[in-house]
């Protein structure tokens, strides 16, 4: 460590091994070598003007992602000698991070190939850095999640099919399609969606509160691979940030373009952490920080003052930020129950909060949960005790746009679901808000192909005509294991024998030891 | 440069639609065709003040099934669930068809109903506005 | 809200305990905040970590980009050499 160099300094250093590694072609005209550049309408004049602040070279890259990786993998390997899976609050946790591997983990890699695609877009050779050492630090992501959770996929059910899973199980083309939608556009659009609205204006809601509160649930796999992450992370907000600023200060026809993507992948990016919103309040055994908290800081302060930093450019803060900041109070709500009706056809578990676990969302929704939540969860409980544990046995309608289902209520309405509907050349569309009816009106093009879960299903396209068949055969979602409700479930019946709660009876050591581990 | 086809503004339906921006001419057939659906069409059915049920239905149907069969054989076994479902008299209630108010023809099918592929239709039942007060 | 926060994360380890002492000790105005695993340190318009105090905290030489090892998240635009990392809105 600390080895100074003391020949160069950090910004000569920058300078001579990355833009004086780069050259002006000669036989070749630049537009031809960099087709993708101009076609967005966004105006490059001087490449030379793009700031990487940490001014990170190859050389000093490699030394401080292997330092990283070495106390990673160090964890890594102490969690699993130690049983570390044992040590968690409860094992309701592990269905936070089977919902991560199968949602998250493969966006990292979509995020690899997203950024490995552009950085050989843009003909400044500091932007092509930045994407080059971006693309490696998301494949790193995307491989050290799945060696962090391939210790509780020796434990836990649920895990074991995690990639296949997020091409197809209903829930999850909610991610995947906010990817393909990010990299299927131009460079500039992806640097904004990706870099810019995800990694700056949200992902700290996933990575920052929802990792302290694993670490808080004693998962010190999950949290140090998270951090870990995260540390990568700091690098791409500051690219975030830098490539907005860059494109603002170049051309001010750039203005109404960069304005128009975030008002779009805000919404996107928003609708997308809608998951995380349940996986904070409902998934960690032991809470952090509430989702209206988390969202109060992260969201409302930063990204306020960031805002008001990009006014000197013209640019306002997103359209429709209005109706994020007030569903921060309903979201994680809305979403829980949700997938508590559809649990047959995931594959986690889901559950009716303790006693406990309401009184604590009364105190962080003091104005919402008592008035509109708790009586349900309190019916729900009801029908479970008295044999009726609630399935929803119909398939829901999905936004034409992010793909959730259109569940989300009106502003100011809780009891009045949001949608909305055009037609478009002929044929009709559904969408859970004014915000994605917006994006598609702008994009018809885009989202007219859009692969719907539940309508693929019903042209007969997913295996078979019944829910349980696509569960079963297409999805690779084991009935009876990894699906249905948590009490009662193999990881239940398992945790408590973990834990000496339940009295070992003949067979319980096949049930405590997970079929076909590894 | 490539040519490319900018970005057109066209008014369709009384709403401004756009057009993508791409390095050619981008264009692809929606993928939810009626005749993607092997003889069905789709409807979705919302049963107003009930979000025990998340979102409205997305139900596959016989486009010359009768309104009251889309009641009998669709509606209710998905409402079945929830308590004041048994109280529910869905042919006297209120409904929408894609977002206009609706009287629907029992006997008649859901074609000659005007209810086409991927319409959207929302009942209303008087005096039974889910539990709570909260329109669950 | 009339404050424009600038903010940075470090897992709660020992060398971010050094990283979190010199910045308080370099920014009277942040306000540092403990949760699981990690420290948080917010402040109006501007936070700076020194390299020279740093130094002194440490008592051996110190890379400004070490701290690249256990930040987790910032807020603010970046500026940094070879003596300093700042965060700030201007």
């Amino acid at each position: 460590m600390a080895v100074k160099n003391k020949k160069l300094n950090l910004k000569d250093k920058y300078q001579y091994l990355t833009r004086d590694m780069a050259w002006e072609p000669t036989y070749q005209k630049k537009e031809d070598i960099y087709p993708d550049e101009s076609f967005e309408g966004i105006k490059i004049l001087d490449w030379s003007q793009w700031e990487d602040p940490f001014r990170l070279t190859m050389d000093a890259y490699w030394k401080y992602q292997a330092e990283k990786e070495k106390k990673l993998y160090a964890i890594f390997d102490a969690f699993a000698q130690n049983n570390g899976h044992q040590n968690i609050t409860d094992a309701r946790y592990v269905n936070a991070l089977k919902l991560f591997l199968t949602g998250v983990s493969p966006l990292e890699h979509a995020a690899f190939q997203g950024y490995s695609k552009v950085g050989r877009q843009f003909s400044g050779a500091g932007a092509r850095v930045a994407c080059q050492m971006q693309a490696i630090d998301e494949l790193r992501h995307s491989q050290t999640q799945q060696h962090a959770m391939s210790h509780y996929n020796k434990h836990f059910n649920g895990l074991h099919d995690a990639a296949y899973m997020h091409d197809r199980v209903w829930f999850l083309s909610v991610p995947k399609s906010f990817f393909d939608d990010a990299r299927s556009a131009g460079p500039f659009e992806f640097l904004t969606a990706i870099s810019f609205s995800f990694e700056y204006v949200l992902t700290n809601l996933l990575f920052v509160p929802f990792m302290s509160g694993a670490a808080y649930n004693n998962d010190m796999a999950t949290v140090t691979f998270g951090f870990s992450a995260q540390s990568d992370e700091a690098r791409h907000m500051t690219l975030g940030l830098e490539v907005i600023k860059f494109i603002l200060e170049q051309h001010e026809d750039n203005v109404p373009i960069v304005q128009k993507w975030i008002d779009k992948w805000f919404w996107r990016g928003f609708r997308l952490l809608s998951l995380v919103s349940m996986m904070m309040d409902y998934m960690l055994p032991k809470k952090v920080m509430s989702w209206a908290e988390a969202w109060e800081v992260y969201y409302e302060q930063n990204g306020g003052a960031l805002f008001k930093d990009l006014e000197r450019y013209g640019i306002r803060p997103p359209k429709y930020e209005d109706v994020a900041n007030e569903a921060k109070h309903h979201l994680s709500h809305q979403l829980w129950t949700t997938f508590y009706q559809y649990s047959h056809a995931t594959n986690f578990h889901t559950w009716i909060p303790t006693e406990e676990e309401m009184d604590w969302m009364s105190e962080k929704y003091p104005d919402t949960f008592d008035k509109y939540y708790r009586p349900r969860y309190e019916f729900l409980a009801k029908e479970h005790a008295e044999g009726r544990r609630y399935y929803n046995n119909t398939l829901p309608q999905l936004c034409q746009v992010c793909q959730v289902p259109t569940l989300f209520t009106e502003k100011g309405d809780a009891t009045k679901l949001s949608h909305r509907q055009i037609e478009h050349e002929g044929e009709r569309y559904h969408f859970c808000s004014e915000a994605c009816c917006d994006i598609f009106k702008d994009e018809p093009e885009k989202y007219v192909q859009a692969w719907l879960p539940v309508h693929q299903i019903y042209q007969g396209n997913c295996g078979g005509a019944d829910v349980e068949t696509v569960v079963q055969k297409y999805y690779h979602i084991n009935i009876g294991e990894d699906n249905f409700e948590y009490v009662g479930s193999p990881d239940h019946k398992r945790w408590q024998f973990i834990k000496g709660m339940a009295p070992q009876q003949k067979g319980d050591d096949e049930a405590a030891e997970k079929p076909n581990a590894a | 440069m490539p040519e490319r086809a900018g970005p057109v503004t066209h008014k369709n339906n009384k709403v401004m639609i756009m057009s993508v921006n791409a390095l050619y001419d981008y264009k692809f057939e929606p993928r939810d065709k009626v005749e993607n659906f092997n003889g069905m069409q789709l409807v979705y059915v919302q049963w107003a003040g009930h979000l025990m049920f998340c979102a409205p239905f997305a139900l596959l149907v016989e486009p010359d099934m009768s309104f009251r069969a889309l009641i009998e054989d669709a509606l209710k076994p998905a409402v079945a669930a929830h308590p004041q479902s048994v109280k529910a008299d869905f042919l006297a209630a209120q409904w929408e068809l894609n977002g206009e108010s609706f009287t629907p023809n029992a006997d008649a099918s859901l074609v000659d109903n005007g209810i086409d592929h991927k319409s959207m239709l929302v009942v209303t039942t008087p005096g039974l506005d889910g539990m709570f007060n909260t329109g669950y | 809200m009339s404050q424009q926060l600038v903010f940075i994360v470090f897992q709660d380890n020992d060398n971010a305990r050094y990283l979190a002492d010199a910045i308080m000790a370099d920014n009277p105005h942040a306000e540092m905040q403990h949760q699981p695993a990690m420290i948080r340190i917010q402040a109006d318009k501007r936070l700076v970590i020194n390299r020279e105090t740093m130094e002194e905290e440490l008592g051996r030489d110190w890379d400004v980009q070490e701290m690249l090892i256990d930040v987790i998240s910032i807020g603010g635009n970046v500026d940094e050499d070879d003596d300093h990392f700042i965060l700030e809105w201007k």
